[in-house]
């Protein structure tokens, strides 16, 4: 397959489109930095639901413990380019963050990911919290206190840089999951007994997705320390893992499509229900018993938007005329 | 020497805490293989209907504490039928990502009804303190030790003489079995739930009376803490729970007492997956092979 075709040239299309559209409605104000910060923040929230989609929904092994690697992100940012606040110095503490955050989840990985469904949530769970506690403990990290004064990144605006991140962290996991790695993980997900006959080391899948989400949720932990200026230990405790979860959950489970609108929609609604942050809370754990209860498979399965599929249609219905068959996933 | 002692008489009425949240864990886990997250919170909403019968009805501690346990049961059988009954038959994940919701629903709620602050819980009955040479213990512990043997010396009772209890005993081995035997699956874990959240209530009304404070996020730390402590003694078996409630209850006085106080949570989490790799079954439990 060529790398430009009809299809990536199509996304490529749309990524310009969504970036010039953004930029656009800045500069005629239309979004104001009230605005902005809320496009920040699904912009992150992107990341992380990506990368924990990657570990739940590909690899279906059961994660609560996301929140610990974006801390991990978050204070090597925090450290190092308060430290030295020259865009080298962020992309330093990104770097960083990512090497930290993939020997974690290697070293956590390869035990942990012997357990099963609910056992390994409550595993990733108890390691997240180490992660937190130990933070909490250390003197480079401040404690309790947290750090403040982080540089806010200024080489390009921060919705611009979050963008591309989305973008890069986007087109590398939705590829690994294309490769043939990537189908080996998914096969973990259908049937772990059967991949592991069919001579697929399981082990080696399972801890590749989960040191791949462990690093995109670096990265947003990194991102989110730039932007916020402060960060501290409460930020990334078991609630946040249960945030990012929730996006995962409502978009759907294994759709990367489906986590891109949770994670806009629930964006626009956080916008919105500002004033009545309590209610919110109710709102969302309400909503996610209900998904549960009568669409489990969340607002869009399994199912992703693609173009290639788009076109396929396209040309079926020029030859045929019509009856196409779009049950085929992916 | 008498300061272990010491140690060791705090840490079973802490361990003794633990063990009531966990038999809830440990019997919802053995009868439907769930982890109710939401578990931790009825013990919240235990402290806090105890605070709430003392405070404004002026009621003496033990009714207090048997009336929050009643409508505490009769919550988790609500919980139970409204919100894991629908998904009786669906993935493990679904049900994990419910019981998560319920928890959340839970803490939300009454965060908002009382604030997110703490309280003080009422004195109900007056602290005395009984120095036995220089070993001190207080009447609070010894009412949560006496509650939760009285508690457990029931709930065997229950669960090995009465014919709900060979029932529950049924059901968690098979369910499909036991429903061809003609139980009645679904009373079943209805009572088992009932149980688990009235332990846990009590829990919560005497943890509320030993520490004097309450607030809507209590259930959470408690919570876990139970959870791996029946993961320790062995998921689904009774004496388990018990076995893993005082040593987590233990262990956690004794590392604050050696001077690691900000580091007792990560211990027990440790513990946790020490214990989840080496023998996942628990301290009690056997190994069962897994068959295609």
């Amino acid at each position: 397959m060529k790398l430009v075709n009809r299809h990536t040239f199509a996304w490529l299309i749309v990524i310009v489109i969504s970036f010039l559209a953004i930029e656009g409605l800045v500069s005629v104000g239309i979004l104001d930095v009230f605005y902005e910060m809320a496009l920040v923040q699904i912009g992150i929230n992107i990341i992380l639901g990506i990368g924990l989609n990657l570990i739940i929904g590909v690899s279906g092994q059961f994660s609560l413990g996301h929140a610990g690697f974006m801390a991990i992100g978050a204070y090597s940012v925090g450290i190092v380019y308060l430290d030295n606040p020259t865009v080298t110095g962020f992309f330093l503490g990104v770097l960083l963050g990512l090497v930290l955050s993939g020997v974690v989840a290697l070293l956590i990985g390869i035990p942990t990911l012997r357990l099963k469904g609910d056992y390994l949530a409550i595993a990733t769970l108890g390691v997240s919290e180490i992660i937190r506690i130990a933070i909490t403990n250390m003197k480079i990290t401040n404690g309790a206190a947290g750090i403040s004064g982080i540089p806010l990144f200024d080489a390009i605006p921060m919705r611009q840089l979050v963008f591309i991140f989305v973008v890069i962290v986007t087109i590398i996991v939705v590829n690994y999951v294309r490769s043939s790695d990537g189908r080996a993980t998914l096969s973990i997900r259908e049937n772990e007994i059967a991949a592991e006959s069919m001579g697929i080391n399981t082990t080696k899948y399972k801890v590749m997705a989960f040191v791949i989400g462990a690093m995109t949720a670096s990265i947003a932990g990194g991102l989110y320390a730039s932007y916020f200026n402060t960060i501290v230990p409460t930020n990334f405790n078991f609630m946040k893992s249960v945030d990012i979860l929730i996006i995962v959950v409502f978009g759907g489970i294994g759709s990367f499509t489906g986590t891109f609108v949770a994670a806009l929609v629930l964006g626009i609604l956080n916008t919105l229900l500002q004033d009545v942050s309590d209610l919110r809370m109710i709102i969302y754990s309400l909503a996610l018993i209900i998904i549960m209860i009568f669409k489990p498979s969340g607002l869009l399965g399994t199912k992703e938007f693609s173009f290639s599929k788009l076109f396929s249609k396209k040309i079926k219905k020029a030859k045929k005329g019509g009856s196409t068959d779009g049950s085929v996933r992916n | 020497m008498t300061g272990i002692l010491q140690q060791l008489i705090n840490g079973i009425s802490l361990g003794s805490i633990y063990a009531l949240i966990a038999l809830g864990y440990t019997m919802v886990y053995g009868i439907i293989k769930l982890i109710n997250f939401a578990h931790g919170d009825i013990y919240m909403i235990g402290a806090f209907l105890g605070y709430y019968f003392i405070n404004e009805y002026q009621l003496s501690f033990l009714p207090a504490l048997l009336l929050a346990m009643i409508i505490s049961a009769f919550l988790g059988v609500v919980i139970e039928f409204l919100a894991y009954r629908p998904l009786r038959n669906s993935a493990r994940i679904t049900v994990l990502i419910t019981a998560i919701g319920v928890s959340f629903l839970i803490e939300n709620v009454m965060i908002k009804l009382f604030t997110a602050n703490s309280r003080a819980f009422p004195q109900a009955i007056e602290q005395q303190k009984f120095t036995f040479g220089s070993l001190q213990v207080s009447n609070y512990q010894l009412i949560i030790i006496v509650t939760t043997l009285i508690l457990m010396t029931l709930l065997q009772f229950i669960v090995q003489k009465t014919k709900m209890g060979k029932a529950m005993r049924a059901v968690s081995v098979d369910t499909d079995a036991a429903m061809l035997m003609g139980i009645n699956v679904n009373l079943t874990i209805s009572f088992t739930f009932a149980i688990g959240s009235a332990l846990a209530a009590a829990g919560g009304v005497l943890i509320g009376l030993y520490y004097n404070s309450i607030d809507p996020m209590m259930g959470v730390v408690p919570g876990l803490k139970a959870f791996i402590a029946a993961v320790l003694g062995g998921i689904g078996l009774i004496p388990g729970a018990v076995v893993g409630g005082l040593f987590i209850g233990i262990m956690e006085t004794v590392v604050s007492a050696l001077g690691f106080s900000v580091f007792k949570d990560a211990f027990v989490y440790g513990i946790l997956i020490i214990i989840l790799l080496i023998k996942p079954s628990g301290l009690l439990g056997k190994n069962v092979k897994e068959k295609v």
